[in-house]
C-alpha cells in the first residue's frame, strides 16, 4: 500500500534535513527556556517596579536613573574594575607556576595535581579558608603582618584593604586554573623550533618571549577568557567573606544586584534587574570580542 | 623543551630544584594545610590559644561533632541529589546537540553554536529574577529538581561547545561511508559516533560534577529551606551558627570539599583534558 509506506518514505527522503533539528531540540529548548528567554525577560523587568509577587508597574528608565545616583553602584563598579585588572595577574602567575613545574622529575605529576588543588575546591570553602587566614588575633596572615610591621591589620574589616584581600583569595584558584592551561600548552610545544632557536643562541627570557609565548597563544587566549569572565562573575567570595561590607566597601555588581533583589533590604526585582543588565552589557563587550575571534578561527578551519 | 630539562643542569641546581618543590608546595597550599590542621585540633587548644603549635591530640571528634550536631550529612546528600542528575542530563543532551552541530551543515548551525557559547559566559545575575520566578511558578522552588533543571540547561551550553568540537575532530569518512550503506542518522549516532565519544563523556562528567557541586549562587537563589539545601549554601549557613568555632568550620569545609577533590584525583586525566580544551590548538 503506497499510503502506508509513505511516512517511512518521507522520513527516508528528508531525514538529512530533519535529523539535525530533532537532535538539537531537547537541549536547545532547555537552553532557550532557562538561559536565552530569561535574558530578554530581565531586560524587560529592568523597566518595571516589581516586588516579585504583586503586579509590575512600568517605570521606564527610572531604575537606571536611580542607579546613576546610587553611591554603592559606583563603589561596586570601581571594585569590579579592580577585580578585572588584578585578576589578570593570574595569567602571568599561572605561567610562572607552569614553567616552574614543567620538569620531568620523580613525583612531579603529584606536585602538579596538588598545585592545581585550589581550583577543585568550592569557592565557599576557599572563602572560609581565607577568612580564617586573615582573621585578626590568630589568623596566620595577620600574625605575619604583625610580626613584620608591629601592628595588626584586620584585612576584611578595613575599607582600604578588604577588596584586595578578597581578590587575593580569588587569585589562588584562578592561578591554578591558568597554570594547568599553560602546562598543557607547554606539553605541546614544537620541539624543532625551540632547538633551532637554541642553535641561534636564544636563551631564557628571549627564548620565552619570541619563541615560546607565540606558541602558547591559544592557552593565553583561553586563560584570558576564563579570567575576565571569572573576575566579572565574582560573587561567592564576596558573599562568604564580607557580604559586601564593611559599609558596602567590598561591593561588586553581582553581589549588589543580589542584595537589592533578594534580601532583607526588600525585594526590588526591577532595580536588581537593572544592575544585572549593566553587568551584562559590560560582559557583552568581552563576549563579543571572544566570539569574533572564534568566528575568525572557524573560517580558518 | 622549555624550560631546559633540569637533568641537564648542574648537580647543585638539580638539588636546589628538588628542595624548592616541596617548599613551594607548602607555601602554595598554606591556607588549605592550616584549615586541615585546625579541623583536627581539639576545641580546648583553640580556647587556650594554641592556634599554630602541635595539636595536643588529634581530634577526629570535630568531624563526628559536625555530622552529629549539624545537618551537614543531609546537605551532602542534597548535593548528590542535585549533582548526579545534572551530570546525566547535561551530558546526555549535549551528546545530541553536539552531534547535530558537528555533523550537519544546516543554515542556522553556526548561530545556534555561538548562542550556546555566548550563553556560557553571561553573568548569572541576568538570569536570576526570571529563573527564580519560573521555578516558583512551576512549583519547584526550594526543591532539588528545580536546581537540577536549571543546571542541566545552563551546563548544556558548555557541554555542547565541548562535544561539538570533539565530534568535529573525528574522521568524517566514517559517517559518510555509513550513509552510503543506508544506515539511518539515528543509527549512525547511536552505533558509530556515541561509542567514540566515551573520553569526552568522561571528561565532561567530572567537570560538570565539580562545577555543579561547587555552585553556591543558585543554591542560595533557588533554595531556602534545609531540606533541599546543597552543601555549599549549607556550609555558609552553618558558618553563621558556629561563630568563631573554627575547629568545626574547618572540619565542615574539608567535608564539603572532599567529593570533588576525590573525583578529581580519580579522574584526573579526564578532568584536565576537559578543562584545557582548546588550550593547545585554536
Amino acid at each position: 500500500m503506497p499510503t502506508n509506506s509513505q511516512p517511512a518514505g518521507f522520513w527516508k527522503r528528508n531525514q538529512m534535513k530533519i535529523a539535525p533539528y530533532v537532535f538539537l531540540a531537547p537541549g536547545a529548548l532547555m537552553f532557550l527556556i532557562y538561559v536565552l528567554i530569561p535574558i530578554v525577560q530581565s531586560i524587560w523587568i529592568s523597566f518595571q517596579d516589581w516586588d516579585g509577587l504583586g503586579p509590575k508597574t512600568w517605570v521606564g528608565l527610572a531604575n537606571y536613573v536611580e542607579l546613576l545616583d546610587d553611591d554603592t553602584f559606583y563603589v561596586a563598579l570601581k571594585n569590579n574594575l579592580l577585580w578585572l585588572g588584578l585578576y589578570l595577574l593570574a595569567i602571568p602567575m599561572g605561567l610562572a607556576a607552569a614553567l616552574f613545574l614543567n620538569q620531568n622529575v620523580w613525583g612531579i605529576r603529584l606536585y602538579k595535581s596538588l598545585f592545581f588543588f585550589p581550583f577543585v575546591i568550592s569557592q565557599v570553602v576557599v572563602g572560609l579558608m581565607f577568612t580564617w587566614f586573615y582573621a585578626p588575633d590568630f589568623g596566620l596572615f595577620s600574625q605575619a603582618i604583625k610580626w613584620l610591621t608591629g601592628s595588626e591589620v584586620a584585612i576584611l574589616a578595613d575599607e582600604r584593604y578588604v577588596t584586595y584581600g578578597i581578590i587575593a583569595a580569588g587569585l589562588w584558584p584562578q592561578t591554578a586554573y591558568c597554570m594547568i592551561l599553560y602546562l598543557t600548552g607547554l606539553n605541546n610545544l614544537n620541539a624543532e623550533q625551540i632547538e633551532a632557536a637554541r642553535m641561534d643562541n636564544a636563551r631564557g627570557w628571549r627564548l620565552l618571549r619570541h619563541v615560546i609565548l607565540p606558541q602558547l597563544a591559544p592557552a593565553t587566549f583561553i586563560a584570558m577568557v576564563v579570567t575576565v569572565i571569572g573576575a566579572l562573575r565574582s560573587f561567592d567570595l564576596v558573599s562568604i567573606m564580607t557580604a559586601g561590607g564593611p559599609y558596602g566597601s567590598s561591593q561588586v555588581l553581582s553581589y549588589f544586584m543580589y542584595e537589592q533583589a533578594l534580601s532583607e533590604y526588600g525585594y526590588r526585582m526591577g532595580y536588581g534587574a537593572a544592575i544585572a543588565v549593566v553587568l551584562f552589557l559590560i560582559m557583552m563587550v568581552f563576549i563579543t570580542l571572544f566570539i569574533v575571534r572564534m568566528i575568525a578561527q572557524e573560517r580558518n578551519r | 623543551m622549555f624550560p631546559t630539562p633540569i637533568q641537564k643542569a648542574s648537580g647543585p641546581t638539580r638539588l636546589a630544584y628538588q628542595i624548592a618543590l616541596p617548599i613551594a608546595l607548602v607555601i602554595w597550599l598554606f591556607p588549605l594545610i592550616g584549615v586541615a590542621v585546625t579541623s583536627l585540633r581539639p576545641a580546648s587548644d583553640l580556647a587556650a590559644g594554641n592556634y599554630f603549635g602541635v595539636p595536643s591530640s588529634i581530634a577526629f571528634e570535630n568531624y563526628a561533632a559536625v555530622f552529629r550536631d549539624s545537618p551537614i550529612g543531609w546537605y551532602i546528600l542534597n548535593s548528590f541529589k542535585v549533582t548526579i542528575p545534572t551530570v546525566i542530563g547535561a551530558v546526555g543532551l549535549s551528546c545530541l546537540t553536539g552531534f547535530a552541530l558537528a555533523v550537519y551543515g544546516f543554515r542556522a548551525n553556526l548561530w545556534v553554536f555561538f548562542a550556546f557559547v555566548a550563553g556560557n559566559f553571561i553573568p548569572f545575575q541576568i538570569l536570576m529574577v526570571p529563573v527564580r520566578d519560573l521555578t516558583l511558578k512551576a512549583g519547584l522552588y526550594d526543591s532539588t529538581l528545580g536546581l537540577v533543571l536549571f543546571h542541566v540547561a545552563f551546563q548544556t551550553g558548555f557541554c555542547t561547545l565541548f562535544m561539538r568540537n570533539f565530534i568535529k575532530g573525528m574522521p568524517f569518512a566514517l559517517i559518510e561511508s555509513a550513509r552510503v550503506e543506508g544506515v539511518s542518522e539515528w543509527q549512525i549516532f547511536r552505533h558509530i559516533v556515541l561509542p567514540l565519544m566515551r573520553p569526552a563523556i568522561a571528561a565532561l562528567s567530572v567537570l560538570v560534577f565539580t562545577f555543579v557541586w561547587n555552585d553556591y549562587f543558585w543554591a542560595t537563589v533557588l533554595v531556602q529551606g534545609q531540606h533541599a539545601m546543597p552543601v555549599t549554601a549549607g556550609l555558609y549557613a552553618l558558618n553563621g551558627q558556629w561563630v568563631a568555632a573554627w575547629h568545626l568550620v574547618s572540619a565542615g569545609s574539608i567535608v564539603a570539599a572532599l567529593p570533588p577533590v576525590l573525583m578529581f584525583f580519580l579522574m584526573q586525566r579526564h578532568f584536565i583534558a576537559g578543562l584545557t580544551l582548546g588550550a593547545t590548538k585554536g
